[in-house]
């Protein structure tokens, strides 16, 4: 046996977030506490540099390398990208809540940076093996992101119900997995989608490791029925960490789902749609329904993420009629243009519980908002363009990630499940639209003046306002999102 | 040059005004935020005027087109333009605009800047759902201008505004939803194309028209409101501020009935005539159903809503009888419905800034304390109980003749409404205005002074006017009634 040096030229980003990683550890053993700031300059800085590596060595092709285990394709470069951008603006708003509470140590910035890492990994997966650990590298990180406040008793439930659920969930992954690589004979995504086109898999295994496939890629979505984790994370982690969880790992997970769904497995297209199509009526109808009973805006937006993943897996439903491929890339970039839109919403919704908590108090529940346009119109401005934006209600971005999902679902000839899609996201309006009802309508039950930073206020206000901007001009991030796809499928 | 862009103007310029407003307005210097607001409401009164002056009434073709692509992905093109049947409610709604500015004046003391930056911005969405014809760009237009109205519903509304703007948001949403799939499964049915224009001529099967027609009566019958979804009117326009029932009478209600006449007609002609009778049968309900519920209402805002669904019963008549002069009474009804329920809207506001009271048993005496009011009240009760020689009779005689000529009885039961509607408005008048001075805050009320003067004084002429001489309103849609009228009476199967 011969050892082939591998091409390391598409996974310099990895690497060079790997070693980036290693230094801060280094670092963080000679730094004094009173210069913690180096730390998460430092890591801002990893990711920045990561962007420009990632920018720089984008050049369109798809490339296999490390034995077919890592592909670096368009799809993977704009996802990658946009992973760190949400870890980066992440990153901005937690700062100050992270100080007020003790909790910026460097471990915090080490963790996301792997959990970065394992997403990375995750979005260039081209092996079923690869992808398994970039999903545990993301995991691990995340449990333990969890229960960053350890002497918290809920944030400590909270991982521990992750953990265990999160550990099932990669046990059914792992488990569907080896079905597959026992229908198929290999673990290369290529490989296995050759495999089943070829006609030499035994069918039947096949679909049976598709259940146990579909089940862990749910998990890690977070859709009906296997959604139990997302409440209870959303609620009892730190908010940081909730934003964290509910933005950039949406991404992986998409990108997870279309590696092993649409790369290895698009010809059992009929029968994982199935599946996902029972999931999505399940997640819309339990997320927007569940929701209206919460007081607590965390676990409220747990429930609409879940709601919101149904939306997206209608868009991914949407790829094959009767055979006929002609639909999937409009699908395909209609799912992504719609989990683009949610990291950014969600992004948005979780910075602005950051902005109005301060050293003491957490601006967790639905009474926390109340009044905020007394006490600042503009961000109650931004809070409700979010909100809308999330209902659905033109003219903001979420309105045209429902529209693509729902044009790509009409288009398919299903009509009554768009029906059913717009009669849940009529139920959801109202529940975004009572906080609307909080900011406006009633008078402030808190006047203390917003504590936040300079560049916290900037970034939320851009944020608020790219909600506003992209749902006035959309175009240009579903072109991006419909050649990425072409340009890699 | 600036031609070109007119209807650009007229949605785009109110809600710049609305930022500007927002921007510099505050709460401690309102008097700047409301001649600012009252500038750009006139800016964007002005604009509209040029779209009539210029309108070639003898072409049925839309004019001031503009087009430019929006979103390829999608063939969705911002593209504008007016008819003979769009442009007068382009300009009415302009006009109402400013008048609600002006109403809202000294009432509104909190959020000053906010209030007048809601009306500006609903002001331009509600142009640009008038002069839409590319069916996405309507919808977000038809959207979008549920925020501002739930916003000035739940902020500046009475004591019920939670329950009655949430009402208005989901009910109108609810509606419209439906009607975004059946948008979508237009745009896949022409091959790729959000043109409403294209849409008129697409052949559809009968099953299919039934279905487009269902989904778009939905939506456009909870805007008008039809019976039996007009629940949401009576709450939403009690709670409302005076200036939010005004432009929701004036302006939103037509929004529902323009639908018909865009959407539904035009692309379902052959649903539209076979589903006809259902949908006379919901008109003359409400008609005649609402008008007896108006009679017994206790609350002045209440009556004037049931009113109103009452007078859009007779919109939606015309629509389906299918004549020249029926949809040319029905156009011209829901312009003077535009000017007389903006009107009464207006003066109970007058009397609510006062006495802080809707009840019509608070008052009686009125005309004694405020004379000036009292006459221009009585103006606007006629022309909403159709009396000649005002508005309001010119359009309920056309749709009465109309109908007569479709089917006698028809004609006959939509007539009834001329003696229900003077029966509840003329006693609401007699209750609350003649008789011996009520009570002693009755005979504290100042008449009203020039601002408001001014308001209800260019509402009695628009009122007037349009009763005695209607031709400038009826000359520039006829040749677009009449182009959609054949349109309609082609088979699409």
């Amino acid at each position: 046996m011969n050892f082939v040096m591998p091409d390391f030229y598409p996974a310099i980003p990895e690497m060079f977030l790997l070693a980036m990683a290693c230094v801060i550890l280094l670092v963080d053993l000679v730094l004094p506490p009173s210069r913690r700031w180096l730390i998460a300059f430092l890591t801002q800085a990893t990711l920045v540099g990561c962007a420009i590596l990632t920018f720089a060595t984008a050049d369109g092709q798809v490339v296999l390398t490390f034995s077919n285990m890592f592909v670096d394709d368009l799809l993977s470069d704009f996802l990658k990208l946009l992973v760190y951008f949400s870890v980066v603006i992440m990153l901005v708003y937690s700062r100050s809540y992270l100080v007020a509470r003790g909790l910026e140590k460097s471990e915090f910035y080490l963790l996301v940076l792997f959990a970065t890492l394992g997403m990375m990994v995750m979005i260039s997966a081209s092996h079923f093996l690869s992808l398994y650990i970039g999903l545990e590298l993301l995991s691990l990180s995340l449990y333990a992101l969890v229960a960053l406040d350890r002497d918290s008793a809920r944030a400590t439930e909270a991982a521990m119900k992750y953990f265990v659920l999160g550990a099932m969930a990669s046990g059914l992954l792992l488990y569907g997995m080896s079905m597959i690589y026992g229908a198929t004979g290999t673990l290369e995504i290529g490989g296995v989608a050759q495999a089943i086109y070829h006609g030499v898999a035994n069918k039947s295994v096949l679909i049976f490791g598709l259940v146990f496939l579909v089940s862990g890629l749910a998990f890690k979505l977070g859709v009906v029925p296997f959604h139990m984790w997302i409440p209870d994370v959303y609620h009892g982690a730190p908010t940081p960490i909730t934003l964290f969880i509910g933005s950039a790992p949406k991404l992986a997970a998409f990108a997870m789902a279309l590696r092993l769904l649409v790369y290895g497995l698009f010809e059992l297209a009929a029968e994982w749609q199935q599946m996902l199509m029972i999931l999505s009526v399940l997640s819309i109808a339990v997320g927007n329904l569940a929701a209206i009973a919460q007081t607590n805006l965390k676990r409220m937006l747990a429930y609409s993420a879940i709601s919101h993943m149904g939306y997206m897996l209608l868009g991914l439903i949407s790829g094959v009629v009767g055979g006929d491929r002609h639909f999937a890339l409009n699908a395909y970039s209609s799912a992504m243009f719609y989990t683009i839109s949610y990291v950014l919403m969600s992004l948005g919704t979780f910075g602005m519980i950051l902005l109005l908590s301060r050293a003491g108090h957490e601006a967790e529940n639905l009474d926390d908002f109340k009044g905020l346009s007394q006490r600042s119109p503009w961000f109650a401005l931004m809070m409700g363009i979010l909100m809308f934006s999330m209902a659905g209600v033109p003219f903001f971005v979420g309105f045209w990630a429902k529209f693509a999902v729902l044009l790509a679902v009409v288009d398919t000839g299903q009509v009554w499940l768009a029906v059913v899609a717009v009669f849940f996201s009529l139920i959801g309006a109202f529940y975004y639209l009572r906080v609307v009802k909080l900011m406006w309508f009633d008078p402030p039950l808190d006047s203390a003046p917003l504590e936040a930073g300079f560049d916290m206020r900037l970034l939320l206000s851009a944020n608020g306002l790219a909600v506003a901007l992209l749902g006035a001009f959309p175009q240009a991030i579903m072109t991006l999102c419909t050649f990425t796809l072409l340009r890699s499928l | 040059m600036i031609a070109s862009y007119l209807l650009s103007l007229s949605i785009w310029l109110p809600i710049a005004g609305a930022l500007v407003v927002l921007a510099t307005g505050s709460d401690r210097s309102p008097g700047t935020t409301r001649w600012l607001s009252l500038v750009f409401a006139l800016l964007g009164f002005l604009v509209t005027v040029p779209l009539y002056t210029g309108f070639d009434a003898s072409k049925s073709a839309m004019q001031f087109v503009e087009t430019v692509p929006w979103i390829p992905q999608y063939n969705i093109n911002y593209f504008l333009g007016v008819d003979g049947i769009s442009v007068l409610f382009i300009l009415l709604n302009s006009f109402i605009t400013v008048l609600v500015v002006l109403a809202g004046w000294k009432v509104i003391q909190k959020k000053v800047a906010q209030y007048m930056a809601a009306f500006l911005v609903m002001s331009g969405l509600m142009n640009g759902i008038f002069c839409a014809l590319d069916a996405a760009l309507f919808y977000v237009f038809f959207e979008a201008s549920l925020i501002p109205m739930y916003i000035i519903i739940g902020v500046w509304g009475g004591p019920n505004r939670v329950y009655a703007a949430f009402k208005f948001f989901l009910y109108t949403l609810a509606g419209s939803l439906l009607m975004l799939i059946a948008l979508m499964y237009l745009f896949l049915q022409s091959g790729g194309s959000f043109n409403i224009l294209e849409w008129h001529t697409l052949p559809l099967a009968m099953p299919a028209q039934t279905l487009l027609f269902v989904a778009f009566l939905v939506a456009f019958a909870v805007k008008v409101p039809m019976w039996p979804v007009h629940t949401w009117l009576p709450d939403a326009h009690v709670e409302a501020p005076t200036g939010g029932s005004a432009v929701l009478a004036a302006i939103m209600l037509k929004l529902g009935a323009y639908g018909f006449l865009r959407f539904s007609l035009p692309i379902a002609p052959d649903a539209s005539h076979a589903l006809s009778g259902m949908m006379i049968a919901l008109s003359l309900i409400a008609v005649i159903y609402i008008g007896f519920v108006a009679l017994v209402q206790s609350d002045m805002k209440k009556l004037i809503a049931y009113s109103s669904i009452s007078h859009m019963g007779f919109v939606t008549l015309g629509f389906f009888i299918f004549n020249q002069i029926g949809y040319e009474g029905a156009l011209v009804q829901m312009i003077s419905h535009g000017f007389v329920s903006a009107a009464m809207f207006l003066c109970v506001g007058v009397m609510y800034d006062r006495m802080h009271s809707r009840e019509i048993a608070d008052y009686g005496g009125v005309v004694n304390t405020m004379p000036k009011f009292a006459a221009f009240f009585l103006l606007f009760a006629m022309a909403n109980c159709g009396l000649p020689a005002t508005s309001g009779f010119v359009g309920e005689f056309m749709v009465a003749l109309g109908a007569i000529k479709y089917n006698f009885w028809v004609g006959f039961a939509a007539a009834t409404t001329l003696i229900v509607g003077a029966a509840y408005t003329l006693w609401m008048y007699k209750r609350v205005a003649f008789g011996a001075i009520g009570n002693k805050h009755v005979a504290e009320l100042a008449d009203i002074d020039n601002r408001e003067f001014l308001v209800l004084g260019l509402l009695a002429l628009c009122v007037l006017g349009m009763g005695l001489y209607p031709f400038p309103f009826t000359d520039v849609m006829h040749a677009s009634v009449d182009h959609l009228l054949k349109h309609v009476a082609i088979s699409k199967l």
